[in-house]
């Protein structure tokens, strides 16, 4: 089954680039939807059915901790894997993520095959064409 | 060793870090100045993030047009002929990343610290300051012809909005 995939970063070229990795990651990858920050990000959730979320930390109006509290109180989203992909490498903002119920972490700068890898564990392999 | 080397060597890391990974380009060792041994850059990108805590500071990257274009077409891996919004996202971008993996690494040794969001500046003919008079450490790259200037200026946050001495004689901090 492909998976749908929200992007949210408030950096438009982050979220191109995530655009281009996840398309070359041979995972089975259906609509990647984006946000740029946390409230846009909900506003997508409460309109589209996502099976994961990328997510930057630092951001406007509702960073990326704020956006996966939000999500991870809310019945309808906290079973959703959300992935941090952040500059923010401290171990206090990791620990605080974990405590919040993240999924995963990833710092930035990120190579494809990192990318990858922290997925591969909710994505399935796209079928041969 | 000093503050001021601790943050030439983050500078270095960082920056040929992101651009090995995001970039694909292999950068040699930049040369470390202090301030006064600075050219204004006057014309061009610049950069700047603010990095806040119980010490407080910023980050800079400045580089020509051409070069920033540049850094636009190999990380997003389009073409680029002009500076534009796409090309003063990615200047963004370049420095979040940079500036962010200098912060995170200090964190070690100056405890947890804040990033703010990236301004990017593009014009001719203007000057940049810090205020409070805090010097700048900084690591001028070659990047084939094109030179990229990473800066950083940092002081406790209690002495920041204060005219400060020149970093190393500032802080007593030895790692």
């Amino acid at each position: 089954m492909e998976a749908d995939i929200l992007v949210v970063d408030d950096s438009a070229a982050i979220r191109k680039i995530l655009q281009r990795v996840l398309r070359q990651t041979g995972m089975a990858i259906g609509l990647i939807h984006e946000a740029g920050d946390g409230q846009q990000a909900l506003e997508v959730l409460r309109g589209q059915k996502v099976n994961l979320v990328l997510t930057d930390i630092n951001m406007p109006k509702m960073d990326g901790l704020q956006l996966l509290a939000a999500m991870k109180s809310a019945p309808a989203w906290k079973e959703v894997p959300v992935v941090m992909i952040t500059t923010e490498g401290g171990e206090a903002k990791v620990a605080e993520a974990v405590r919040l119920g993240a999924d995963g972490y990833v710092r930035k700068p990120f190579t494809g095959d990192q990318i990858k890898e922290k997925l591969a564990a909710f994505l399935e392999p796209a079928l041969p064409l | 060793m000093s503050l001021e080397n601790l943050i030439v060597e983050y500078l270095q890391r960082a920056t040929t870090e992101v651009f090995a990974t995001m970039l694909g380009s292999e950068l040699a060792r930049g040369e470390a100045s202090g301030e006064k041994t600075l050219p204004d850059p006057g014309d061009g990108v610049v950069t700047f993030i603010g990095v806040a805590g119980p010490w407080a500071g910023t980050g800079s990257i400045s580089c020509s047009p051409a070069a920033a274009c540049r850094v636009c077409s190999c990380l997003l891996q389009t073409e680029a002929a002009s500076v534009d919004e796409e090309v003063l996202d990615a200047m963004a971008e370049l420095t979040n990343m940079i500036i962010g993996g200098v912060k995170t690494d200090l964190e070690q040794h100056l405890g947890p610290l804040g990033l703010s969001i990236p301004t990017v500046v593009f014009g001719r003919n203007f000057k940049t300051k810090a205020a409070g008079g805090a010097a700048w450490t900084a690591v001028r790259f070659d990047w084939e012809g094109e030179a990229i200037l990473v800066k950083f200026c940092l002081a406790p946050a209690e002495r920041a909005s204060r005219a400060l001495p020149l970093p190393g004689q500032d802080c007593a901090l030895e790692i």
